[in-house]
C-alpha cells in the first residue's frame, strides 16, 4: 500500500513536486502519467526511500518513509529510471549481491527464479557489460523482484525494450500487480491504458487527474462518439442519421464512413443501426470512437495561454 | 554489520577486476624494489668501509612514502564511481544504513591496502637472510603495525573525499592535496611551542609514525590514527546523508 499525502519536494529553489495526495491499494496497479520533468522521478524516489521530501507524509507498506526508512526499503522492490548495473559484474553475481543485501535466503535460488523470470536465464554468467540496453532493463526488474516486495515501483519498465518483451513485461507486471501494489510510471499512454487500473496524471509536480483510464475517456470527451459505414457511397445516409433525435453532429470522412456525435448519457448506437437498416443500407460497421488517452494527455498538459499580464501583477518577473 | 561485510567482499574482489589496482600495484611493487635494490647497493659500499647492517628502516621509508601516493589511486573509484554510475540509488533503496555502506567501502579497500602491505614482507624476509645476525624483528613488527594504522586513516579520509564528488579525478586530485598538507605542513620551527604550532605539529600524518619506526608503539600515536579513521568514517556517513536531502 501507498500513501501519501501533501508530498512537497524542493531542490533549492524549484520546487519539482507539489502538495501530491493520493493513495494506492494491494492488488492496484497505479500508473504514474507525465511529461518529462513532471516530477514523476523525484515521487518515485522519495517512495522508495532514495530520499526525503521536503514536505508532507508518505508511507510505504504501512511505514513512514523518512523514519521508518530501513523497513519500506526491505518491502519495495525499486528500477529507477536510469537502471543501477555493476558491468563489471556477471549477471548472477550482481543479483546475488544484491540478494545478499537484502538478506535473502537461498539467495542463489531465487536469483536463478528472478532470472527465469524475466528470461534473461542463459545469459546469468555474461558480463553486464556486453548485454544491451533492453536486457539491462529485465535485470533491473529481476533486481527490484528479488526479495518478492510488497511494493513495487517501477520507473519507465519498459522503456528500451522491443515489442514482444513489452507485451512480456506488461504481462508479468499485471500478474504482479494482482496481488501487491505497483506504482510505475511511463509516458506510453496506451501502456497505461492496458495495464493500470488507475492512472495519475501530473504536471509541473501538481496532480491534474487522477481515475480509471476508461472513466478518464468518458469523462473528458463528453460525447459519444459513433463511426458508421455502409456499402455502397451511402448517399443520404447523413441526412438520414442526421434526422435521428439525440444527434447534435454529423459529418462525412474522406473515406466514405460517416461520423455522429450526440449528447451523452445515452446510448445512441441501437436506434442508428435499426434507422440505417430500415432504409434500406447493407451496414457494414458500427463503433464507438474514443477519445484516446493521448488526447486527454495533451488536453491536460498542455501549457495554457499566459493571461495579458497587467500592469500591478509584480508576481512573475519573466 | 553484515551487510559491511557483504559490500566490502564486493569491493575487495572488484580491485583484483579493475585494472587500475593492478597498474598501481604493479608500479608501488616495482618502485619498492628499486628503493630497496639502491639502499642495499649504498649498505653495500658502506659496509666496505666500517661494519654497517641496514635495519628494516631501508623498506619502511620508501614504504611510507609511496602509501600516502597509493591511497589516492585507490579510494579515489570508492563512491565517487556509484555515484557516477547511479548504482548509488540501487545502494541507497537496498535496506543498508549509510553508515554500514560507507563502512564497508572502507574495509573492502583497506583489506585491499593490508594485501599490497602483506606482499612487501617479501623484502624483510629478503633482507633477513642478508644481514647478520638478522633484522630487528622488534621495529619490523611496530613498523608494520604503524603502517596498518596509518592505512586505516589514509583509507577513510580518501572514502570520505570520495563521497564527495562525483568525478574520480577529482577525487584523486583533492586527496593528494589533502595527503600532501598532513604530511608536509608542520610547524615553522619546533622550538616554539604555540597552540597552533602543537596543533599542527599534532595533525601532521608523519610525526606519529616516527616513534612507530623507531620501534616503540605509543598509546597516543594508535587513538592518533584511530581517531583519524573514525572521523573519516563518520564525515564519509554524513556525507553520503547529505547527498540523500539534495
Amino acid at each position: 500500500m501507498i500513501e501519501v499525502e501533501g508530498l512537497t519536494k524542493d531542490y533549492g529553489p524549484r520546487r519539482a513536486i507539489n502538495d501530491l495526495t493520493f493513495r494506492a491499494e494491494p492488488g492496484e496497479i497505479l500508473g504514474f502519467l507525465g511529461p518529462n520533468g513532471a516530477g514523476k522521478t523525484t515521487t518515485m524516489r522519495i517512495l522508495s526511500g532514495f530520499m526525503p521530501p521536503t514536505m508532507g507524509i508518505a508511507r510505504v507498506a504501512g511505514f513512514d518513509v523518512v523514519d521508518e526508512s530501513l523497513e519500506v526499503r526491505k518491502r519495495v522492490g525499486y528500477l529507477p529510471e536510469t537502471v543501477p548495473l555493476y558491468p563489471d559484474m556477471t549477471v548472477f553475481d550482481y543479483l546475488k549481491y544484491m540478494a545478499d543485501l537484502r538478506h535473502i535466503k537461498n539467495g542463489e535460488e531465487r536469483v536463478d527464479d528472478v532470472l527465469e523470470i524475466v528470461h534473461m536465464d542463459e545469459r546469468a554468467n555474461g558480463y553486464i557489460s556486453n548485454l544491451s540496453k533492453g536486457m539491462r532493463q529485465r535485470i533491473g526488474l529481476a533486481q527490484a523482484l528479488l526479495h518478492e516486495p510488497e511494493v513495487l515501483i517501477l520507473d519507465e519498465p519498459t522503456i528500451g525494450l522491443d515489442p514482444a518483451q513489452i507485451r512480456e513485461v506488461r504481462k508479468l507486471i499485471r500478474e504482479i500487480g494482482r496481488e501487491r501494489t505497483v506504482l510505475l510510471s511511463t509516458h506510453i499512454l496506451s501502456e497505461a491504458q492496458q495495464i493500470c487500473d488507475r492512472v495519475l496524471i501530473i504536471n509541473k509536480g501538481e496532480i491534474v487527474v487522477e481515475d480509471t483510464p476508461e472513466r478518464l475517456q468518458a469523462g473528458l470527451t463528453g460525447v459519444q462518439r459513433v463511426a458508421v459505414r455502409v456499402q455502397g457511397d451511402g448517399d443520404g445516409l447523413e441526412k438520414l442519421i442526421g434526422g435521428i433525435s439525440g444527434v447534435s453532429r454529423v459529418t462525412t470522412t474522406p473515406e466514405g464512413s460517416v461520423e455522429v456525435e450526440s449528447t451523452p448519457g445515452k446510448d445512441i448506437r441501437p436506434v442508428i443501426a435499426r434507422n440505417v437498416i430500415k432504409a434500406g443500407f447493407d451496414l457494414l460497421e458500427l463503433k464507438s470512437i474514443d477519445l484516446s488517452l493521448e488526447d486527454i494527455f495533451i488536453q491536460l498538459t498542455r501549457e495554457e495561454p499566459e493571461p495579458p499580464s497587467t500592469d500591478d501583477s509584480s508576481e512573475e518577473v519573466p | 554489520m553484515r551487510n559491511v561485510w557483504i559490500i566490502a567482499r564486493r569491493e575487495y574482489k572488484l580491485f583484483f577486476i579493475s585494472p587500475v589496482a593492478y597498474v598501481v600495484a604493479f608500479f608501488f611493487m616495482i618502485l619498492l624494489g628499486w628503493f630497496f635494490y639502491s639502499a642495499l647497493r649504498d649498505a653495500i659500499i658502506q659496509s666496505t668501509y666500517q661494519a654497517y647492517a641496514p635495519t628494516v628502516q631501508i623498506i619502511i621509508s620508501p614504504l611510507v612514502t609511496l602509501l600516502l601516493f597509493v591511497m589516492p589511486a585507490i579510494t579515489m573509484r570508492s563512491i565517487a564511481e556509484e555515484m557516477r554510475m547511479g548504482t548509488m540509488e540501487l545502494l541507497l533503496t537496498a535496506p543498508v544504513k549509510d553508515w554500514e555502506l560507507v563502512v564497508g567501502k572502507w574495509l573492502g579497500a583497506f583489506l585491499f591496502m593490508l594485501t599490497l602491505l602483506a606482499i612487501t614482507w617479501v623484502f624483510p624476509i629478503v633482507l633477513n637472510f642478508l644481514v647478520k645476525p638478522g633484522i630487528d624483528q622488534g621495529i619490523l613488527i611496530s613498523g608494520y603495525l604503524g603502517l596498518v594504522l596509518m592505512v586505516a586513516s589514509l583509507v577513510a579520509i580518501g572514502v570520505f573525499i570520495s563521497s564527495l564528488f562525483n568525478s574520480q579525478v577529482v577525487v584523486f586530485l583533492v586527496s593528494l592535496a589533502i595527503v600532501l598538507v598532513f604530511w608536509l605542513v608542520r610547524p615553522a620551527s619546533s622550538s616554539t611551542g604555540g597552540l597552533a604550532n602543537q596543533i599542527l605539529s599534532y595533525l601532521n600524518f608523519i610525526d606519529h609514525y616516527l616513534n612507530f619506526y623507531q620501534g616503540t608503539i605509543d598509546l597516543s600515536d594508535i587513538v592518533y590514527y584511530l581517531s583519524l579513521t573514525s572521523l573519516g568514517l563518520f564525515l564519509g556517513t554524513v556525507s553520503v546523508e547529505i547527498r540523500r536531502w539534495r
